[in-house]
């Protein structure tokens, strides 16, 4: 990914198979976000693609993208704030819907029944995340951490294939953190979702993911298991600096 | 003391300051003598002017503490039995009551009726979906055209052209947006004001079709149920409205109408807009306005979604424009100005944006007032600058703020 004269992201390669929970981390700016903006479709890659299940998917802008199941949240969360909890995930069922204008205008029976699935899995979502008490809550009052949640939520309720954290685990206390450490991991036993995290908290990334791929200046440095990582030469100096 | 002192220099500029803009507007008068023209000093004003300036100025803290305690009058909030009693009983009202008014003020309130339809039509797009629309009468015009071309080259009824008329300009808000509508906020109000300013421009041109600057005259008023309002029937042996109901015919029968026929399509459309906010399309419009990077990360199309709201509106502006041509018996394009979208704009905007209560009640103000206040007529659009200040400095959230409705946890499914 070049932007201008920058070369932000070069030669990344990342492999994510099913229902593998891979982490990136680097230092700041080493160009983890951009990975994801460029997988996630908000950036078109200059050069080099990007294949979901062998078919290519770079460039097909961000939307399509998250409609063929690779979902993201966001390093700052992105709800709609001034939509209770309950219609974020509404909202975020807007690709399921299959009744016209018509049969919403005049409430029919169909248009009724698929209201009423919306609502089912929003309510289950809601109680899975534990955020039922705050359904009817505008998601800009709640609590950090139940934001956070209700992010996640919201990307899985439409079903993602492919799930992108982009730092969960920020701004978060201990108790929480470790919370989402069994979230993520149950996410991916129930629901059958791969999982790809940029995270900076090491106790998350080391105690959750499967494979780590570290980054630093825009380049992979290093790629493995967390064992592995932990003792490559070149992931101590990137984060200790020259000893 | 100490405060009012304080304030003594502020208050003295504003005083001067209005001293300054008053004197051109009130205080020099061109007279005419004869063939002899003469400056008239009217100082009197200017200085009246300044000394309240000077007063309100120097009073304002003070004021502030006195209004604080006055609280904007807010909707009481009504159980759903007395809220749906009180539509009701003004929906009652507003259909009998041209059976006893007198004509002109019927035929105003058509007026407003139409307007209560394009604001809630715009409505959609401005504050549903947040899309600054500055071209809206463009599809008023679209509307209107529609039908008096019809009628003029094929010789349509209204009851004929007005779907078609409806899914033309909707037609137009599609084409139209599908290529503005990735530009946002001020960059899309700009090009909407040239799309307006272009239709305009091309019924104005387009001589061999539309008449040009004169229009199209002598377009037929609806008929009711295919009998014509009219004191002799146009075609040899038909039968008109009057005689059909054995009544002596009279001109008020029409106004009337008309009245109950812009009642019907504003209540349509209030209808129509009222269930969309209620409908996923809705939610999906509020949740564009609040985050579109969100938007598209959940797979929501901010371009279907956006294109939605602008065809739905220009949709409402078509069926409107239509009614408008029947009404006026002649369209042109002076009535398609810039101005009057702007009109359409300041009632959304006055009502409270996505506010449908605030956007019929600025509506009806907005046509009413200046009718009650002709003897002011001269200082008509004064007012209406003055008004809009006002309200933007005491009031910018509208008349009646929105209070969308939010979906809630059935409360069965608790557990």
């Amino acid at each position: 990914m070049r932007f201008g004269g920058l070369l932000a992201v070069d030669s990344v390669n990342l492999e994510l198979s099913e229902k593998q929970i891979l982490a990136i981390i680097g230092p700041n700016g080493a160009g983890k976000t951009t990975v994801f903006n460029c997988i996630s479709g908000f950036y078109t890659p200059t050069s080099g693609n990007v294949l979901l299940q062998g078919q290519s998917i770079a460039g097909l802008g961000s939307h399509t993208v998250a409609r063929k199941g690779v979902v993201r949240t966001f390093q700052n969360v992105r709800l709609f704030k001034r939509m209770t909890a309950l219609e974020n995930l509404l909202v975020a069922q807007h690709q399921k819907n299959r009744a016209s204008v018509l049969a919403g205008l005049f409430n029919t029976p169909s248009f009724r029944r698929q209201e009423a699935e919306a609502m089912e899995r929003s309510l289950h979502w809601l109680d899975y995340m534990g955020l039922r008490e705050f359904a009817n809550r505008e998601a800009g009052n709640l609590a950090y951490g139940h934001q956070r949640r209700l992010e996640i939520a919201r990307c899985m309720i439409t079903e993602p294939k492919v799930l992108m954290l982009d730092e969960p685990a920020a701004g978060l206390n201990p108790q929480e953190k470790l919370d989402l450490q069994a979230l993520i991991r149950q996410l991916r036993d129930q629901y059958g979702v791969a999982i790809l995290l940029i995270e900076h908290d090491m106790g998350l990334v080391m105690g959750v993911s499967e494979r780590i791929t570290v980054m630093e200046y825009g380049k992979p440095i290093a790629h493995g298991t967390p064992e592995e990582v932990r003792n490559n030469e070149r992931v101590i100096k990137a984060y200790l600096g020259e000893a | 003391m100490q405060r009012l002192l304080l304030n003594l220099g502020p208050a003295l500029m504003a005083a001067v300051i209005t001293a300054l803009v008053v004197t051109p507007i009130f205080g020099l008068q061109l007279q005419r003598v004869g063939g002899q023209m003469s400056l008239e000093y009217h100082w009197s004003y200017v200085l009246w002017a300044a000394l309240i300036v000077f007063v309100v100025q120097l009073l304002k803290p003070a004021l502030k503490v006195a209004t604080k305690s006055i609280v904007f009058p807010r909707l009481p909030s009504l159980s759903p039995g007395v809220r749906n009693a009180l539509i009701f009983a003004t929906l009652l009202m507003a259909v009998s009551w041209p059976f006893f008014a007198g004509r002109n003020a019927v035929d105003i309130a058509t007026l407003a009726m139409i307007y209560v339809m394009l604001g809630l039509g715009l409505n959609i797009v401005v504050g549903f979906a947040g899309l600054l629309d500055l071209g809206f009468v463009g599809f008023y015009a679209v509307g209107a055209y529609t039908y008096a071309l019809l009628f003029h080259w094929a010789g349509w009824s209204f009851w004929e052209a007005l779907p078609l008329a409806g899914a033309v300009a909707a037609m137009f808000g599609f084409v139209l947006g599908f290529p503005v509508l990735r530009l946002r906020g001020d960059y899309l109000a700009i090009v909407t004001l040239g799309f307006g300013e272009i239709i305009r421009l091309l019924l104005i041109n387009l001589n061999d079709w539309t008449g040009g600057p004169d229009g199209i005259s002598g377009i037929p008023k609806p008929t009711v149920m295919g009998f014509e309002m009219t004191r002799n029937a146009s075609v040899e042996g038909g039968t008109t409205f009057h005689q059909l109901m054995g009544w002596e015919f009279s001109s008020v029968h029409m106004v009337i109408f008309l009245y109950l026929m812009a009642l019907m399509l504003a209540m349509v459309t209030l209808w129509i807009s009222n269930r969309l906010i209620r409908m996923p399309i809705g939610r999906a419009w509020e949740a564009l306005r609040e985050d579109e990077i969100a938007c598209r990360s959940l797979g929501l199309s901010p371009m279907r979604i956006k294109l939605s709201a602008f065809t739905l509106g220009a949709m409402f502006a078509g069926f409107g424009g239509a009614f408008f041509a029947a009404r006026q018996g002649i369209v042109n394009p002076e009535s398609f100005t810039f101005i009057e979208s702007a009109l359409i704009l300041a009632i959304v905007v006055l009502g409270g944006m996505g506010s449908q209560l605030g956007v019929i009640v600025a509506a009806i103000l907005i046509t009413v007032l200046p009718e009650l206040a002709r003897e002011f007529s001269e200082y008509r659009m004064l007012i209406f600058g003055l008004v809009m200040i006002l309200m933007m400095v005491w009031r910018p959230q509208g008349l009646f703020p929105v209070t969308r409705p939010q979906v809630q946890v059935p409360q069965k499914t608790v557990t």
